[in-house]
């Protein structure tokens, strides 16, 4: 895999090169800072930032690694000229996409959490960027999958966009739908099967049991509760979040061995 | 005339202790000349004082204190029961008890077992003493005039079935519970048909139901408690004209728990209290004509819950901050007043600068009526989707109130 970290390398520097990165590690920087200095206290930091995490990293990680993935096509050509082996390359894109702006939110959550401190505060933010960090991994390899598939990089743009709205909108409005419609039976663990499958949805109950923990004391918070806070909750979580990023990857590496470039 | 007998009696006493008053003190010492408490009790007339020395003194039985004494501790001395008997039972006016450990009241499904029960007393007062494991604490049967300050209760049950009332007040007016600190127990300060009884200044926390719970009490009133952990919260019922102010009511978690909950309130005035990290801090059902000003809620659950029996009711410089749901309702209607509350949800503007927001503020969340309606849908909370529906909503109000907003909500928390 020699081969993979190479590229990684070079996709590192090319990234790091770009300003969208940084720009992207900076804006949550601020924000973050921002609402510290303005916002009160440190739950509510976290809470502010929740929906941030839950709409703009999907959205950017699936936009920016689309439009990266197309316009990294004379590269790819390029490599693909050498010898060097086509998962290898994918791979190493890949990562060399996620990686970066995995950490740009992190550093950029991380680093004003640190300064300011506070009590109560760790739990909150380290769940965050977990959260964040997962949703980064998982829809960039959305991204390549669309990117892949779609020679038309509008059309690309347009999958991935699709599934950004079905994951962090459409997704809830069926679970409501079902929530209305069964409302006579017991739904507790219907939804919490709904949840694990749609890893935004995922992202925020992790999130609500640590931030609304006081709201979700009813039968329903304490049946989250519990499970996600059993082994086998925590299994089911990660592994569906693995399998998010997973099954896009390999289909998109699928589709990447046998394109004709 | 029994000052005469008694004086006569213990000439010297007087003696030795040159005072001229006419209170007699017989000091029970394990190996003095009164070597147990029922002897003292025999002994002791109207006025006397009664030292019990340092150490455990074990009870067969209940003692009977018949006459107006003041029993005092020296050292804190431990009064210990065999588990199945109260340990003081008071039926003369004017006693007062101070510095005593009392122990071992076992539990009984049948009898309100009660370290110290005061019976049909006119005048009473418990000071600085401490309950451990006691099933029923100070009970109060019928009394008026009563104090119970400083005193420290330790509940030794395990379940709320299996465990009594720290203070419990049956029929009782014009008594004083102030300075204790309460806990285990299954309600920590309980009142039934009690009037005019202030409560002041005590903690009562991790009781397994109530922390503090009214029924049937009248004109009473209670400042500056604390209320934490408490199984259920704090339950006030069935009463008129209660007061409370300035009091604290925290981490009360769970689909049953409550920082406050109002059944059937009248007249009462809440003010100055503040409400923290509970599940639903304040629940008022069947309440009318409350006024509720100038208290904080802070990351609670609901902050408040208004069922549509309740009318009248104002709600003014109060503070909203961090909480899950700011109010909810079971109705279209309402009839209580929103008026200049402080919301950390409010999105309005102060064009004129007069400190108050220029669009009025609707509390009720689309959501929480869904809440209301279907409990699993909970789980979309800070939802995107949900957040447009609720946009949609305050646009176009259809299915939340209309009529409760806060037609003047503050730009700044209130001072």
């Amino acid at each position: 895999m020699s081969a993979a970290r190479k590229v990684l390398g070079y996709s590192l520097s090319n990234l790091l090169r770009n300003w969208w990165v940084l720009g992207y590690g900076l804006l949550f920087l601020f924000l973050t800072d921002a609402l510290f200095r303005f916002g009160g206290g440190g739950p509510r930091v976290a809470a502010s930032l929740m929906n941030v995490v839950l709409i703009v990293i999907p959205l950017v990680s699936v936009v920016f690694g689309t439009l990266y993935f197309s316009n990294s096509r004379e590269f790819i050509e390029l490599l693909l000229a050498q010898p060097v082996s086509r998962p290898a390359l994918f791979t190493g894109l890949y990562f060399g996409l996620a990686l970066p702006l995995a950490a740009a939110f992190a550093i950029g959550v991380a680093l004003p959490a640190a300064a300011h401190g506070g009590a109560g505060l760790m739990r909150p933010v380290a769940t965050l960027v977990a959260a964040g960090v997962l949703l980064t991994f998982v829809f960039t390899s959305v991204a390549f999958l669309a990117g892949v598939h779609f020679e038309d990089r509008a059309k690309g743009l347009g999958f991935a966009l699709l599934v950004w709205f079905c994951c962090a909108v459409l997704y809830d409005g069926l679970i409501l739908l079902v929530a209305t419609m069964f409302r006579d039976y017991p739904l507790e663990p219907a939804l919490l099967a709904l949840t694990v499958l749609n890893p935004v949805d995922l992202a925020r109950v992790l999130l609500l049991l640590t931030l609304d923990a006081a709201a979700l004391m009813g039968y329903t918070g304490a049946v989250f509760g519990r499970f996600f806070g059993s082994a086998l909750g925590i299994a089911a979580a990660a592994a569906a979040l693995l399998m998010w990023t997973a099954v896009p990857f390999l289909l998109g590496l699928r589709g990447f061995n046998r394109k004709d470039f | 005339m029994p000052w005469l007998r008694s004086a006569a009696g213990t000439a010297w006493v007087l003696a030795a202790t040159s005072t001229l008053s006419a209170q007699q003190t017989i000091t029970v010492r394990a190996a003095g000349p009164v070597a147990t408490i029922a002897g003292a009790l025999r002994q002791a007339g109207d006025g006397d004082r009664i030292v019990i020395t340092a150490g455990t003194w074990a009870l067969d039985s209940p003692l009977v204190v018949a006459h107006r004494v003041d029993i005092e501790g020296e050292g804190m001395p431990v009064l210990r029961g065999r588990g199945n008997h109260e340990l003081l039972r008071i039926t003369a006016n004017g006693v007062r008890i101070r510095g005593l450990a009392f122990q071992n009241v076992r539990t009984s499904y049948i009898d309100d077992l009660a370290a110290v029960r005061f019976i049909e007393v006119d005048g009473c007062a418990v000071e600085d003493s401490r309950f451990e494991g006691t099933f029923f604490g100070i009970y109060l049967q019928k009394a008026k005039g009563c104090r119970i300050t400083g005193n420290h209760f330790v509940g030794g049950g395990r379940s709320e079935s299996g465990s009594g009332n720290a203070i419990h007040l049956w029929n009782s007016t014009r008594t004083l519970i102030a300075d204790n600190e309460i806990t285990q127990h299954r309600d920590g300060i309980y009142l039934e048909f009690a009037r005019h009884v202030d409560v002041v200044g005590n903690i009562s926390e991790a009781n397994f139901r109530y922390g503090l719970h009214f029924m049937f009490s009248d004109s009473c009133n209670y400042r500056g408690n604390r209320f934490r952990s408490n199984g259920a919260g704090i339950a006030v019922m069935y009463s008129k004209q209660v007061d409370m102010t300035g009091n604290r009511f925290e981490d009360n978690w769970g689909a049953g728990a409550y920082g406050l909950l109002l059944k059937d309130i009248t007249d009462g005035r809440l003010e100055d209290n503040r409400f923290a990290g509970n599940s639903t801090a304040l629940f008022l059902e069947g309440s009318s004509r409350l006024l509720v000003r100038g208290n904080a809620f802070d990351r609670n659950g609901w902050a408040i819950k208004l069922m549509a029996n309740t009318e009248g009711n104002r709600f003014e410089d109060n503070t909203f901050s961090g909480n899950s749901f700011d109010v909810a309702t079971n109705s279209r209607s309402n009839a209580s007043v929103f008026d200049a509350n402080y919301w950390d949800h409010y999105q309005g503007y102060d064009l004129d600068r007069d400190g108050y927001g220029d669009v009025p503020y609707s509390p009720v969340r689309l959501f929480s009526l869904v809440v209301q309606q279907n409990e699993p849908a909970l789980i979309l909370l800070r939802s995107f989707m949900v957040d447009l529906l609720e946009v949609a909503e305050r646009v176009m109000p259809v299915l939340t109130p209309a009529t409760l907003v806060d037609q003047r909500p503050r730009f700044t928390v209130p001072k």
